[in-house]
């Protein structure tokens, strides 16, 4: 008999009984489908308490990394706190140390926070101002000693809210931050996997986070990063990848310009086609997608048509609200 | 493992073809068949592959006899739009064709996908609205 804990209320748990059965018998409305591990309907997270391997066969290894878990296949062997997919995020409020330009229309914004902040590089965060108003933006670094989150803030045309982080918040100014949420992010097992990582826009920030972490990992495998633009200002970061690709034998920097001008030395055309005229077969290989939606429907099919395990696809699609 | 919701004297299709792992197996070959399909691939066009992926769970799961809770008239309901794109018989057809396949590459016996067969053959009035 064990116990389960959701949004401060205690469940029982008995032998023989899933956390399912056990929820819904409590009268918590955990949605649900097959009960059977199938569907995967049921996915919940464990805050505290090890999920039984039995309890996450079949998800992708970074739901796992966090402690999700299907609870119609969980029979629990010690106490759990679980936290059901919607209950809302926990904010804590950080200050802003760094705001500076790094193209025409794109910041780099650094808040940095008392104590550690936990994350996996490529996940992401909401932003809050005072009056509720809220955006969710991707952790561009890895995690620091210095307890500070980086993040790559383009102008939206009539965007409230990255209007009012490039106008008006300053350094000093504090600014509400929820826990890092997503599961878009690297993992150190199998190490010499191919690593494909294409984003367009600010799609480079949480790729940005994945290479950072793989390499320090020291991913054995090759890593092509494929970052797509319009035009030649508006990438961002080039030296510092270009610089990083020198550095490390295993990495390509490809830096792809959709517009009409491209000059000698960038790939002409979509960052996920020039990708994919590149790398004629996927098969095994880990692949990271971020920004642009359509790039990233688009390029989820042909990565797996290319021989891509559906759960070695990563993606992180950019709504801009 | 303790599973006994009922007292069956003989193991269920779905046990003995391997439950959720022959699901997971199964998934990802079959819709990649599916997709490189240009007879049928029109239809999957736009769709989001995550949500499809799920769906495709759902279908094995129900081709595999395990329990599922789709009617006949979800199964209408959720191909309505695709009959009006000129589903038929013939997409029908292609995707028996690619559900033999997966299995055959899976190593399932021949007697295994013959059920497995007549359990998805079963759907194919309400999927094509007849």
């Amino acid at each position: 008999m064990t116990l389960l804990t959701v949004a401060d209320k205690t469940y029982l748990c008995e032998k023989e009984e899933t956390v399912l059965e056990a929820l819904l018998r409590g009268g918590v409305a955990v949605p649900y489908v097959c009960k059977l591990g199938s569907c995967q309907t049921c996915l919940v997270r464990s805050l505290q308490g090890t999920p039984p391997e039995l309890a996450q066969m079949g998800l992708k290894d970074t739901l796992k990394k966090q402690r999700y878990f299907l609870a119609c296949r969980c029979y629990p062997t010690e106490d759990m706190t679980i936290r059901l997919s919607d209950q809302s995020a926990f904010y804590r409020d950080g200050i802003v140390t760094k705001n500076q330009m790094l193209n025409h229309n794109t910041m780099l914004l650094e808040i940095k926070f008392a104590d550690a902040f936990e994350f996996y590089p490529g996940q992401f965060v909401n932003l809050q101002r005072r009056d509720g108003l809220t955006r969710s933006y991707s952790i561009a670094n890895i995690p620091q000693q210095s307890n500070t989150l980086a993040f790559h803030i383009r102008r939206l045309p009539e965007g409230r809210f990255s209007e009012w982080l490039h106008d008006e918040l300053e350094t000093g100014d504090t600014i509400a931050v929820s826990e890092p949420r997503g599961h878009c992010f690297y993992l150190p097992q199998r190490s010499e996997q191919g690593l494909l990582l294409v984003g367009t826009g600010t799609g480079l920030a949480p790729l940005e986070g994945i290479l950072l972490d793989a390499l320090q990992h020291q991913h054995t495998g090759v890593i092509h990063l494929f970052h797509g633009v319009c035009e030649v200002n508006d990438l961002y970061r080039s030296d510092f990848l270009q610089d990083l690709a020198a550095q490390h034998d295993n990495f390509t920097y490809t830096p792809c310009l959709s517009g009409k001008f491209v000059p000698v030395g960038f790939a002409k055309g979509y960052a996920h086609d020039v990708a994919l005229a590149t790398l004629s077969d996927l098969k095994n290989w880990r692949v990271f997608l971020c920004g642009h939606p359509d790039m990233v429907n688009q390029m989820k099919r042909q990565a797996f048509l290319k021989g891509a395990a559906m759960r070695d696809i990563y993606a992180d699609a950019f709504f801009s609200a | 493992m303790s599973d006994s919701t009922t007292e069956t004297t003989h193991a269920t299709l779905y046990e003995r073809i391997g439950g959720e792992a022959a699901v997971n197996a199964a998934v990802d070959l079959f819709y990649r068949k599916v997709l490189n399909d240009y007879r049928i691939n029109r239809f999957f066009d736009g769709a989001d592959m995550e949500k499809q992926i799920d769906k495709q769970r759902a279908f094995f799961t129900m081709a595999f006899g395990g329990p599922n809770n789709y009617t006949g008239q979800d199964m209408r309901n959720a191909h309505a739009h695709l009959v009006k794109k000129g589903l038929d018989d013939s997409h029908f057809d292609a995707v028996m064709e690619h559900l033999g396949a997966t299995l055959v590459e899976l190593n399932v016996p021949a007697e295994l996908i013959t059920e497995a067969a007549a359990i998805a053959e079963s759907t194919r009035n309400d999927i094509l609205g007849k």
